[in-house]
């Protein structure tokens, strides 16, 4: 220290948001910059906090479910099912097996639909402006065979406890066959334009690194936990609905960077529709709601049900009084409990990386906010 | 030297003339900008206002034009609002020495080239002082990150354009051109045109070397403040040097309006001639733009100091030898092609090949999970109440 010279300096404090193209909604991070590297970052949110978990004990469990929908406005059929699996807990109610693949299918159309829209904003993001219009491309054609099932495009209220609102159309099967050809295309299109793009790997190989024990003391999951390495996926480790009967692969990551997060969620838009596929093979047909579907008022208890949604572990702990209406309703939104990861990424890391690195871990607000 | 009242009218009118060919130029490029991408990226791209969207520019205009002019209070407004103009003027000045074909002119220096190079570093001075007066810290940010990034890439650029004037013997615009009427200095010297490329798409800040305005970074950076009338300046000056880039190239590189026919055309044809060559280049530097995200500002100047400016430097140095010892013009050709082959295949193996084998294993290396048999269908009409805790499996 003593032969450093003794300069006083200040570093500058940048604000970006809750007004800002990187921060994909209304997030907030203050960066404490010294010229291009980021010193430190202070994450500020509830910008968008609309009071989600207090609003449903004031509704009954069937309403519950729309204000699931506007969680994670991304993956909607996802917390749908999170929501509904917890209250088929509490209500000791079993979806039929029709269902069962039904809100499989669905949800895994919506992990693809909410990986297709990472890829081009996270394109976005690093300033390659085409994999987000060849991205939301695939994506509308995922939310045409939505609307066709559930009659909306994103606010779908759909699933039920104990099964879903109504059976699919008669064209359903071949409709989703054909759409897994295309989205499969649309995919492989921007993977080859992004992948392993030059720049793009300059920008993102070996920026944002977590190893694996840091990102699980952080709380990370999805693929922002599995790009470390660490093999935990919901549906592998605590299997629900009807997964244990599908053969799928969870790809890992090796780096713990902003390319393997990045990698990982295309790998996975391709083995959700070889899921779907196989999906189809099996589906069965039969009824689509449990009977005693009217059990609106579950036995006092709780539970605690989780599930895979795109941005990772989603838990719904359920609190019931014996009721009509819940009594707590605690969502663990895997995009809040990721984000605890951005300042250990982030510190020491260019302006330029604080945008990569946030843009990697693919935060929805809603659900960060709820 | 006597100046007539005839003279000062034909220059304001070879002035007025220039403004609308650079005007013009430039708000054709947002069309061809705005449709080229949209083809590009499986889109039609504007296509309401006016047929096939001509006319689009010209709502953005009008549009911009009527939009309330909002300055910070904090800004220094004087310098706020010099800053444009000092951006644009260079851009517009130093098309005054283009030559368009060989009358059409308004002033064909015997330092044309110099003349360029001289004006054009001036709109410099224009960004970091927009960056400065908006008293913004995006600004500020992206004026930095102009000033040392503009720096960076004149000298290569100033390199090249040296070595086309030593290969042609002239700074005279019109000379170099003559100078190509058999063989392009494309031909000639295929790496200089690629560092000319590069180091011109760092100059006007296109993709992938939008850093100072970087919009997910620094939301527009020196133009954070701007609005109205003084934005759209700065939007005219950015298509007007990517203009610039366009018509550089083809007339230091791509034979101006001789090559491929050796003669000279008829006034028009090669007028069309040279813009043709000149859209080519702009169409490439927005093709680049579709297929690039944004390098990083470090990565940036990594490129220019480690790669542009050391090549431009060897590249010049063996124009000299050349020229020197009168070696056949091909020599610089298969070198510069060599030194142009050597890091496409080094950064291909550094970075892609690693990639790839990385997905590959990716994908191979994932947890395999292997599907249960399936139980016989079960009627589940009358099934409720199965525990909770049992109730997973069926």
């Amino acid at each position: 220290m003593t032969n450093e010279p003794q300069f006083d300096h200040v570093d500058m404090m940048l604000n970006m948001g809750p007004q800002h193209p990187a921060t994909h909604g209304v997030f907030r991070m203050v960066l404490t910059v010294d010229g291009e590297r980021v010193v430190d970052v202070t994450p500020h949110i509830g910008y968008l906090h609309r009071g989600t978990e207090r609003l449903a004990e004031v509704e009954t469990y069937g309403q519950v479910i729309t204000l699931f929908d506007r969680v994670d406005y991304i993956s909607n059929l996802n917390n749908e099912l999170a929501f509904v699996r917890a209250g088929e807990k509490i209500m000791e109610v079993e979806a039929p097996e029709r269902a069962q693949y039904i809100r499989v299918i669905l949800a895994e159309l919506n992990r693809v639909a909410s990986h297709l829209l990472f890829i081009g904003t996270y394109a976005i993001d690093l300033g390659g402006m085409t994999p987000v219009m060849y991205c939301f491309r695939e994506r509308e054609r995922i939310e045409n065979l939505f609307e066709h099932v559930t009659g909306a495009r994103m606010m779908h209220n759909y699933m039920r406890i104990g099964g879903v609102k109504s059976d699919v159309p008669d064209d359903f099967v071949p409709w989703v066959r054909r759409l897994i050809g295309e989205v499969r295309m649309g995919v492989e299109e921007s993977d080859k334009l992004l992948s392993t793009n030059e720049v793009f790997l300059a920008r993102t190989q070996g920026v944002g690194v977590i190893d694996g024990p840091t990102a699980v003391s952080c709380g990370l999951s999805g693929p922002s936990l599995r790009g470390s390495g660490v093999a935990y996926d919901v549906r592998k480790d605590d299997p629900y609905e009807i997964y244990p009967y599908l053969n799928y692969k969870i790809p890992l990551g090796e780096n713990g960077d902003c390319w393997d997060r990045y990698y990982l969620r295309v790998l996975e838009c391709y083995e959700s529709l070889n899921m779907i596929e196989q999906c189809l093979d099996q589906f069965p047909a039969g009824p689509i709601m449990a009977a005693g579907r009217r059990i609106a008022r579950p036995p006092a208890g709780e539970v605690f049900a989780h599930s895979e949604n795109p941005r990772g572990d989603l838990g719904v702990y359920l609190v019931s009084d014996g009721s009509d209406k819940p009594y707590r309703v605690k969502i663990r939104p895997p995009s809040f409990c990721n984000l605890v990861g951005l300042a250990t990424m982030t510190r020491g890391a260019y302006i330029a990386d604080a945008v990569a690195i946030l843009g990697s871990l693919d935060i929805v607000l809603g659900e960060v906010d709820r | 030297m006597n100046v007539t009242l005839s003279d000062a009218i034909k220059l304001t009118m070879q002035l007025f003339a220039l403004l609308n060919v650079a005007a013009f130029g430039a708000i054709s490029l947002v069309w061809l900008e705005r449709r080229f991408l949209g083809r590009l990226q499986g889109r039609p791209g504007p296509n309401r206002v006016g047929p096939l969207g001509l006319l689009q520019p010209i709502a953005d205009a009008i549009k911009l034009m009527s939009k309330e002019d909002v300055a910070p209070g904090t800004s220094q407004r004087l310098l706020f609002y010099a800053a444009p103009i000092l951006v644009f003027v260079p851009s517009f000045v130093v098309w005054l020495t283009f030559p368009l074909a060989r009358d059409v002119v308004v002033r064909n220096l015997d330092m044309g080239l110099f003349f360029f190079v001289a004006i054009s570093v001036l709109s410099i001075v224009g960004l970091v002082l927009a960056g400065w007066s908006s008293n913004s810290k995006y600004a500020i940010l992206g004026g930095f990150r102009a000033a040392a990034q503009l720096v960076s890439y004149e000298i290569p650029i100033i390199t090249m354009i040296l070595v086309i004037g030593m290969l042609s013997d002239s700074l005279d615009f019109v000379k170099v051109v003559d100078a190509q009427a058999t063989v392009p200095f494309i031909a000639v010297v295929p790496l200089a045109f690629v560092i000319f490329l590069i180091a011109g798409l760092a100059e006007v800040g296109r993709t992938p070397f939008d850093i100072y305005f970087a919009e997910s970074e620094v939301v527009g950076g020196p133009f954070v403040e701007y609005s109205g009338a003084h934005w759209a300046i700065f939007f005219l000056a950015e298509y007007v040097n990517t203009f610039v880039v366009g018509i550089l190239g083809a007339l230091l590189f791509l034979g101006g309006w001789r090559w491929p026919f050796g003669a000279d055309l008829p006034q028009i044809a090669s007028v069309a001639l040279l813009m043709g060559k000149a859209y080519f280049i702009v169409l490439i530097i927005f093709w680049i733009r579709a297929t690039y995200p944004r390098m990083r500002i470090d990565q940036l100047m990594a490129m220019a100091w480690k790669w542009l400016i050391p090549l431009s430097f060897v590249l010049f140095l063996v124009a000299a030898f050349q020229l020197k010892f009168e070696w056949p013009w091909w020599v610089l050709t298969i070198l510069s092609l060599g030194v142009l082959v050597v890091p496409v295949v080094v950064q291909s193996r550094k970075q892609r090949n690693p990639a790839l084998a990385l997905a590959v294993r990716y994908s191979a290396n994932a947890v395999i999970v292997h599907a249960k048999p399936r139980p016989a269908a079960v009627i589940v009409d009358d099934v409720v109440a199965t525990s909770a805790v049992e109730g997973t499996s069926a």
